[in-house]
């Protein structure tokens, strides 16, 4: 599926949408840090919780736990809600 | 100033900000800097330290307002950075305690000379972490990260400082590696002889907020610890109550502030030690009364200069403004270089970076219009 990287992130792709396959948000998340290794980290803690200002959004809706299913047709998007300043 | 690539061995001053790090080379005599930066722009650096043993080695605690924290390294001062592979990380819960993790990596510290590969970090919620490949893969470290006593003595997130509860002031005794201190605010200085296997509390005759219990580890909040280059037997701290000396073998920490003026009281974050005379070390006073400001205190900033071990103290204020400048310099953001005439530094979170090259006698104005300094180390590079 399509995963559209918000550019905070982009510092490990180098670009703003990339491939990934998973059937759920914790599976697709797995996925991009095996390709781009650390980038789950800056997204979800070491106790599997999505960070403060992490937003992920699928079929036009957040997805609020890495259990959530996705399906390959629709992209993946991720979002840095809030925070700077 | 021109950004320009580092050369030459000079000394550097790396400077950590809430948003990037700059780092500034001085001409031989200090009298010029030369500024390479923004690093990480919009990142938030709470520590940029260069590696003593090898003079060329960066490490960058980092984090951003969105993502979660991590360290990057610098094999070539600061021309490319390599992310670490783990990052320090808590584990999972165990002793029936709530499970953490990590929302920034406050302090670095450079393992022993021996250990070329080895750093140390303390990070907010409390916890003690190690790397032993040169800082790509950390580890907890140590047994207190999910010990239930000193997790209690650690509190909660609610009894830490404004932005987190930290881990700060690891120190290696340069003659036994096995020798190791900390401490924590909140939770108090503490000491292994094994190596980190075990810590005790190092406490005695420190203060706590008036009515508080100075048994009770948790409410002992020293803000800086530095051990002296020359003599590693003694140690200075710039505590939430007053600043203190401590010389081993004792136990006891005595209250050396007592002398500075009552106008100015002896409240602060950084402390700084000459390195190579055990009596000289400085502090910058702020203002620790009623909802503690912590700014210098009258508007009237100043460093204060013992060189008696704290008996007497002097205050150095040439240069600076003379009033209506409320200053607030954080504990890592104040340090000596090692020059045969040291030069000390700090800078503000008002962005402002400032140096003196007589041990504090002048002081002038280097750079303005930084974001919040967090840190300033001084180093010798090249």
């Amino acid at each position: 599926m399509k995963v559209l990287i918000p550019s905070a992130l982009q510092s490990y792709t180098g670009k703003a949408w990339v491939e990934a396959e998973g059937a759920t948000l914790g599976d697709v998340l797995a996925g991009l840090d095996r390709q781009y290794p650390g980038i789950r980290f800056r997204m979800v803690d070491e106790q599997g919780t999505i960070r403060r200002h992490i937003r992920f959004f699928h079929c036009d809706q957040m997805a609020r736990e890495l259990s959530h299913p996705l399906d390959s047709v629709r992209p993946l998007l991720i979002v840095q809600a809030l925070s700077g300043g | 100033m021109d950004s320009e690539t580092l050369q030459g061995k000079q000394v550097v001053l790396l400077v950590a900000t809430r948003k990037g790090a700059w780092l500034y080379q001085a001409d031989s005599g200090r009298n010029h800097w030369r500024v390479d930066g923004p690093h990480f722009l919009g990142h938030i650096i709470n520590h940029l330290v260069l590696d003593p043993r090898d003079g060329r080695t960066l490490l960058a605690a980092a984090s951003t307002g969105h993502l979660g924290p991590t360290i990057f390294r610098s094999h070539d001062l600061g021309k490319t950075w390599l992310e670490a592979a783990r990052p320090p990380a808590f584990g999972p819960a165990v002793n029936g305690l709530p499970a953490r993790s990590v929302a920034h990596t406050f302090w670095l510290a450079p393992g022993p000379d021996d250990e070329r590969d080895m750093w140390y970090a303390g990070t907010s919620p409390q916890g003690l972490f190690r790397s032993e490949d040169g800082g790509a893969n950390w580890a907890p470290f140590s047994v207190i990260n999910d010990d239930p006593q000193y997790r209690e003595w650690m509190g909660s997130v609610q009894d830490g400082t404004p932005d987190g509860p930290k881990l700060h002031s690891i120190i290696i005794d340069p003659r036994d590696a096995r020798h190791i201190y900390f401490a924590m605010s909140g939770g108090g200085v503490h000491e292994s002889l094994d190596g980190g296997d075990s810590f005790t509390p190092l406490v005695d005759g420190m203060e706590v907020v008036e009515g508080f219990d100075t048994t009770t580890i948790t409410f002992h909040d020293p803000h800086c610890v530095r051990l002296c280059p020359s003599n590693p037997d003694r140690l200075y701290q710039q505590n939430h109550c007053g600043i203190y000396r401590l010389d081993r073998p004792s136990r006891r920490w005595q209250r050396i502030g007592r002398g500075m003026p009552a106008e100015v009281g002896d409240i602060g974050f950084p402390m700084v030690l000459h390195p190579r005379n055990d009596d000289t070390a400085w502090v910058f006073p702020m203002d620790g009364t009623d909802v503690w400001p912590r700014t210098s205190p009258g508007g009237k900033p100043a460093v204060y200069c013992t060189r008696d071990g704290g008996d007497t103290w002097h205050r150095h204020d040439s240069g600076m403004p003379r009033e209506q400048a409320w200053w607030t310099v954080k504990r890592q953001a104040m340090c000596a270089d090692t020059e045969p005439q040291i030069g000390l530094y700090f800078g503000t979170t008002s962005g402002e970076l400032w140096a003196s090259r007589d041990e504090g006698r002048q002081w002038q104005c280097i750079a303005r219009h930084l974001p919040e300094i967090y840190a300033v180390e001084a180093a010798s590079m090249g």
